[in-house]
């Protein structure tokens, strides 16, 4: 973390950047936000720990607007979703010096509460500069250790690699963290019977408060007017009234981003009822795959998306009944 | 004295279709005295492309029982390329719909073009017995617009 602090300093100093697009510390010992830096005092305050989940791309799109340089600090994962914000021509390469930092998996306070770890007061081995195993836990009622693979978030299980897409220096080390295949939850609730899945989804989906957490951080939904806010429509900016707007949002919200979601977990990261939402986009993808090719949104920033390109030869929709 | 009747249940079925291939389609089957269930209510829409998939789950928040989306068939568009669109964009929300647990049956596209009345007549009618024979949707209405 040092060295990327001097080196972020450094390239301040010397007016290669304005501003520095990090993450500073919280009020809790595990909740670090997005923040910039623009003066070498700021940087008290800058953290880069296995807290640090939250995708700064999205940021970006802002920061394409001010005058000068950003730098941003970008794990492996969020340079796809970079990426995939050039393709879509919403930030700018020019107005943004990356650095690629290295990564360890990141840690989900939600499964280290969950194993009954209550009233933390610090916590220490989460700072990635060792091998990222074990934590210490300080809390009200003496000391706790959990592993550190069992505390990271679900997207860390299923991570797409470590080796960052677009950068322009890296710094830091990473680790492999992939333990699961990507896309075995999809397929166990495909696997289940209409009944059991409507069921699954009801109780997941009844959670939802419509706090629009999801969508505000996911770095493909950036649209400068959202369906979600047209007062035209009935279930703009207030809470689901009854289970189809439940299911409507969520529906629409993952196709809005079908094609062009990178899977970087955000959506299941910040969701304070704790939906696994990621598995409506996981189903997309998947889909994606099977019908018309392997794609990796923000894999390159030239092909062309699944849903704006066709081919002669398309499965048609009928295959969904036919497969059962 | 009450009388009791036992009504046999008549889904409600939204086709969106076409304004060049399907709706002539659907012409062609009225002049030609095709019979075809009137629970179909068809709504013209420019292309099969025109279809969001908001509206199929719209229809179905206020009371459909079934959506089917007709168009022209793939390479007769009007617009050229409208339908293959649709037919990548229809083929997701599907499966989207069947992973949540709404019954596949409920969802249908086909092409029928504008010389094809039979195809519609049977189409519908096909269609309307599978609805029928699903029941009422109650996974994806809403309440408020039960009546």
């Amino acid at each position: 973390m040092q060295e990327l602090i001097n080196r972020a300093k450094e390239l301040l100093a010397d007016g290669t950047v304005a501003r520095v697009l990090g993450w500073k510390a919280g009020d809790l010992p595990y909740n670090p936000e997005p923040a910039y830096f623009e003066k070498e005092e700021d940087f008290e305050n800058f953290v880069y720990n296995g807290f640090c989940g939250a995708n700064l791309s999205k940021y970006m799109i802002e920061a394409s607007k001010l005058e000068g340089k950003t730098l941003v600090c970008l794990k492996p994962c969020d340079t796809y979703s970079f990426n995939q914000l050039i393709k879509e021509h919403r930030v700018d390469r020019e107005k943004a010096y990356i650095i690629g930092v290295g990564c360890k998996g990141k840690l989900d306070i939600e499964k280290i509460k969950g194993m009954g770890i209550k009233g933390i007061e610090s916590i220490s081995g989460a700072e990635i500069t060792d091998g990222a195993d074990t934590l210490t836990i300080q809390t009200l009622y003496g000391e706790k250790t959990c592993s550190y693979a069992d505390a990271m978030l679900e997207r860390c299980h299923v991570c797409k690699g470590k080796e960052h897409k677009i950068y322009d220096e890296l710094i830091g080390e990473s680790k492999e963290t992939k333990d699961a295949e990507r896309f075995d939850s999809v397929a166990a609730i495909e696997a289940m019977s209409p009944e059991e899945k409507f069921a699954f989804f009801q109780k997941e989906l009844s959670k939802c408060i419509r706090c629009n957490a999801c969508r505000n951080v996911c770095p493909a939904c950036s649209c400068r007017k959202c369906v979600f806010d047209s007062n035209k429509f009935d279930s703009s900016q207030k809470a689901n009234v009854d289970s189809f707007e439940e299911k409507m949002f969520h529906i629409i919200r993952a196709f809005h981003v079908a094609g062009r979601c990178t899977d970087c977990g955000e959506c299941s990261r910040v969701c304070p009822q704790g939906i696994p939402l990621h598995l409506f986009n996981r189903k997309f993808i998947k889909d994606i795959n099977e019908f018309y090719g392997e794609y990796q949104a923000g894999e390159d920033t030239d092909s062309r998306g699944p849903l704006t390109d066709f081919t002669f030869d398309d499965v048609e929709p009928g295959i969904v009944a036919e497969r059962g | 004295m009450s009388i009791e009747t036992k009504e046999e249940f008549r889904p409600k079925i939204v086709a969106f279709c076409c304004n060049w291939c399907s709706y002539a389609g659907a012409d062609l089957a009225g002049s030609s005295r095709l019979s075809y269930p009137a629970d179909v209510k068809i709504i013209r829409v420019p292309c099969s492309c025109r279809v969001n998939p908001m509206f199929i789950l719209r229809a179905f928040e206020k009371g459909a029982d079934g959506v089917i989306l007709c168009g022209c068939h793939p390479g007769d568009c009007h617009y050229s390329t409208g339908n293959y669109y649709a037919r990548r964009r229809m083929t997701l929300l599907f499966s989207m719909l069947d992973y949540i647990g709404v019954e596949n049956g409920r969802t249908r596209v086909e092409w029928v073009s504008a010389a094809e009345g039979v195809k519609f007549s049977t189409t519908m009618n096909e269609f309307v017995e599978k609805v029928r024979s699903l029941g009422k949707n109650v996974r994806l209405e809403d309440l408020r617009c039960r009546n």
